[in-house]
């Protein structure tokens, strides 16, 4: 058995340094994909991957990758790896793929999540100092793990968001409600969509707040103080989700077009943590 | 000292020799759990009742067995006579003592490093029969263990993994034989299901559940489509030793989305065959989903009950499909006598005289995708229902889940996953799910119980008026079998993808599940 083990050990131990080794060639030298390769790699992505992370990367049986970073994949080589080997202990297996094929997804799957940079009139200066200020968008927002906890992490909006999103979103904020459930139905986690949620108490107290989480006997919530709430479902005379709701104001009439057109172009300036 | 060696031997003969006589009749022993759905009718019930409604709010764990390999871990033990047998990913078969959850012994199996097995590398359990363990491997073996220590006594090749084949099943031993099936629907395989002689592993009969030239079904395949059909076999099956009848469930066909290329019904794709035990002769067919596009395998256990309908006394097989119908057959002839939806559906205007589905139109997958419910993953899937015969109630946990279909050209590739098509999940609708109890011919929903989310738990009812289940969050739950009223629930910590089971050491009665990485098993403090 221990024999068996180290065997498996070993084997495992030269395939990842082959693919290591792959890996670095194919890396090496490999400039930006071409137009080709990005064709090419969206065909296979539809074919090998698109059965669980979607069509477009929005996930289903496996994680969205029609996001900015992937935690398992934060380097080329670690896509590369990701993609060739699968994740041990996952549904994520190891496609049949070549090198060269492996390298066009791996291209197709970074585009899925990033946006290319859009120009617009704005001052990103300006727009910082309305983000803070008047728009008072940090007591609801993060950035780089600072401000407010009850609206989503704006650090990568720049990656994920095009202008015409943004600017719609600031003035009807109800327009899309991103509410994606592909992960929840696998990995039991409620995902980051700050459903609004009303709870009133048999003891006849209300609470409303975001839900961090949910199961047949209880729920959880954070309020807009940020304290959190676990409640039993038994203990609940009422428990309602407001579906497509948002707690964002709409900034119509609040900035001007000009002040609009900078907030615009400083969000569009967060790409990512570095 | 002479009487201790002949005790002593005696023990050793003794333990875990299971003959078929048993497996017959677990009723007479219900405190050991012999085949997967604990009787060959599928019933997936204990007779014990030690932990009953009234003292249920006193269950606590008893011990708790970490799984050495992580991920989705499925395994239904089989317990013989306080110890239980259970599979861990990927493969590998462990003894553990009932009473505390200690490892005796240990199999593992080495697996090839280019396995492509749909769907993670689950296992769902083991059969037993005299004193030997069979498992289906990943790599598309049966192999049998020495049930005293796990060592090798054969390994034979049912097919082969690299073109996609791969076993996940529990095997079912029936007589002197070993039923087992293949799971690679995804990988354009052609369905099978075999049985293997119990003492050599010798095959003694393969049944192809898409059919070729020259057999009944073909016609049912456009052109070389049948060669990549899919239908695979992935549930364990039921037995009646009346009928000598196999009842066995099929997959869908492949590719899975795209219809197009494999026009017919495509027999025997979701299907419930029901086969000769010693030819494996096909005595009958019910096809739930003809030529499905939704990828509806028929991969539940079929469920063998006696029950009136047409105005007298038949032997009945029921089940709650992936399409979203529950269904009554005629287990001697195959005959549909009902079928009604248990979950939402948008795909059927209901089921004509003869069980076959009347679709609505624009129903099929397209390029720029379609929303359908019940989704991919069905109105219920692979976990285990359970009858409870006090209770003459079915009990299946309900996936209420739509999903948007889409549709792709995609050319077989040997061993490459073949779906031509895929899913997503609708945009601002949460999926969700419940447990139902069904009246069993009349299908009337008797209560459910609410879900947060779409359950992958099996149920397990018990004499104690129980129904035990699991949730995607990871609570293992009782409720009250005859309202469904909660009655006990535990937050396990990891989401369970397993059945349930129960059984008794020293007079103690005990529950298991797998949730997370770990199995659990649960008795009255």
């Amino acid at each position: 058995m221990t024999i068996m083990i180290l065997r498996n050990h070993l084997r495992f131990a030269l395939l990842s340094a082959f693919l290591s080794a792959g890996m670095f060639l194919l890396l090496r030298g490999q400039g930006a994909s071409s137009a080709d390769d990005l064709v090419e790699g969206e065909r296979l992505y539809q074919i090998h991957c698109a059965g669980c992370h979607g069509p477009k990367g929005e996930g289903g049986r496996g994680t969205v990758l029609a996001t900015a970073s992937l935690p398992r994949a934060s380097t080329e080589g670690a896509l590369f790896g990701v993609i060739a080997r699968g994740i041990p202990g996952t549904e994520m297996l190891g496609a049949r793929l070549d090198g060269q094929q492996i390298r066009q997804v791996a291209a197709w799957v970074r585009k899925l999540g990033q946006q290319p940079p859009t120009q617009i009139a704005g001052d990103a200066r300006r727009g910082e100092q309305l983000y803070f200020g008047k728009g008072d968008c940090a007591s609801c927002h993060m950035i780089r793990a600072q401000g407010g906890v009850s609206a989503p992490d704006l650090t990568e909006i720049g990656l994920r968001r095009g202008s015409e999103y943004l600017r719609k979103a600031l003035l009807e904020p109800e327009a899309d409600v991103p509410e994606n459930f592909s992960q929840y139905r696998w990995h039991t986690v409620i995902p980051d969509n700050f459903l609004q949620v009303r709870v009133v108490t048999r003891d006849g107290r209300r609470i409303t707040g975001s839900r961090l989480n949910e199961d047949p006997f209880s729920i959880q919530l954070r309020d807009l103080s940020g304290r959190i709430h676990s409640c039993s479902k038994s203990e609940l005379a009422e428990l309602r989700k407001d579906w497509g709701k948002s707690f964002m104001p709409s900034y119509r009439g609040v900035f001007s077009k000009e002040e609009l057109d900078d907030v615009i172009a400083f969000l569009l300036s967060l790409r990512g943590a570095k | 000292m002479k009487t201790l060696v002949l005790l002593l031997l005696f023990t050793q003969v003794a333990v875990g020799q299971v003959s078929y006589e048993r497996l017959l009749r677990p009723e007479a022993e219900p405190g050991n759990w012999l085949t997967y759905s604990g009787n060959y009718q599928g019933h997936r019930h204990s007779a014990l009742k030690q932990i009953n409604a009234a003292n249920v709010a006193r269950l606590r764990p008893a011990w708790i067995y970490q799984s050495r390999d992580p991920g989705k871990f499925s395994t239904s033990p089989i317990v013989v006579d306080g110890v239980l047998y259970i599979t861990e990913r990927p493969n590998i078969v462990t003894a553990l003592d009932g009473r505390t959850g200690r490892p005796l012994w240990s199999y593992q199996r080495a697996l090839p490093p280019d396995l492509r097995a749909c769907c993670g590398a689950a296992n769902r359990g083991l059969a037993i029969l005299g004193d030997t363990l069979f498992l289906g491997t990943l790599d598309a073996h049966l192999v049998a263990l020495d049930v005293r220590t796990g060592k090798l006594r054969w390994d034979v090749v049912v097919a082969n993994y690299k073109i996609g084949y791969a076993i996940t099943v529990a095997p079912l031993a029936v007589k002197d034989k070993v039923i087992v099936g293949v799971a690679g629907g995804e990988y354009g395989i052609r369905g099978l299901l075999d049985a293997y002689d119990a003492k050599t592993g010798a095959r003694i009969w393969r049944f192809w559940t898409a059919p070729g030239p020259g057999e009944p079904g073909h016609e049912t395949w456009e052109g070389e489509s049948w060669k990549t059909g899919g239908a695979s076999t992935w549930i364990t099956g039921s037995y009646d030793p009346e009928l000598n009848l196999i009842y066995w469930g099929t997959g869908n066909p492949g590719p899975d989305y795209d219809g197009d290329v494999r026009k017919g019904d495509n027999l025997y794709a979701n299907s419930l065959v029901a086969l000769d035990a010693d030819t494996g002769k096909l005595k009958w067919h019910f096809q739930f989903t003809p030529h499905d596009v939704h990828d509806w395998d028929s991969c539940h256990v079929p469920v063998l009950l006696e029950g009136v309908a047409g105005g007298r006394k038949r032997k009945l097989v029921v089940e709650a499909n992936r399409n979203g119908f529950y269904y009554a057959l005629d287990r001697e002839t195959g005959e549909f006598l009902s079928g009604v939806p248990f979950a939402k559906q948008t795909w059927a205007q209901g089921l004509d005289a003869r069980g076959r589905p009347i679709r609505l139109p624009n129903t099929a997958p397209t390029p720029e995708g379609r929303v359908i419910y019940p989704g991919m993953h069905g109105g219920t899937n692979w976990f285990s229902p359970s009858y409870s015969p006090l209770t003459r109630l079915f009990y299946v946990a309900v996936r209420e889940e739509g999903v948007t279909f889409y549709q792709a050209k995609q050319t077989y590739r040997a061993g490459e996953w073949f779906s031509a098509g895929g899913i997503s999940g609708i945009a601002g609708v949460e999926p969700t799910g419940s447990i139902k109890a069904l009246e069993v011919e009349t299908s009337k929903l008797r209560w459910e119980f609410k879900l947060q989310s779409p359950p992958w738990a099996g149920l397990l009812s018990t004499a104690g008026g129980l129904v035990f289940g699991g949730s995607s969050e990871g609570f293992f739950f009782a409720l009250d079998a005859g309202s469904g009223k909660s009655l006990w629930h535990f937050p396990t910590g990891g989401p369970i993808y397993a059945n349930p089971i129960s059984f008794l050491v020293e007079g103690k009665q005990y529950v298991t599940i797998a949730a997370g990485n770990a199995l659990f098993a649960f008795a009255l403090e």
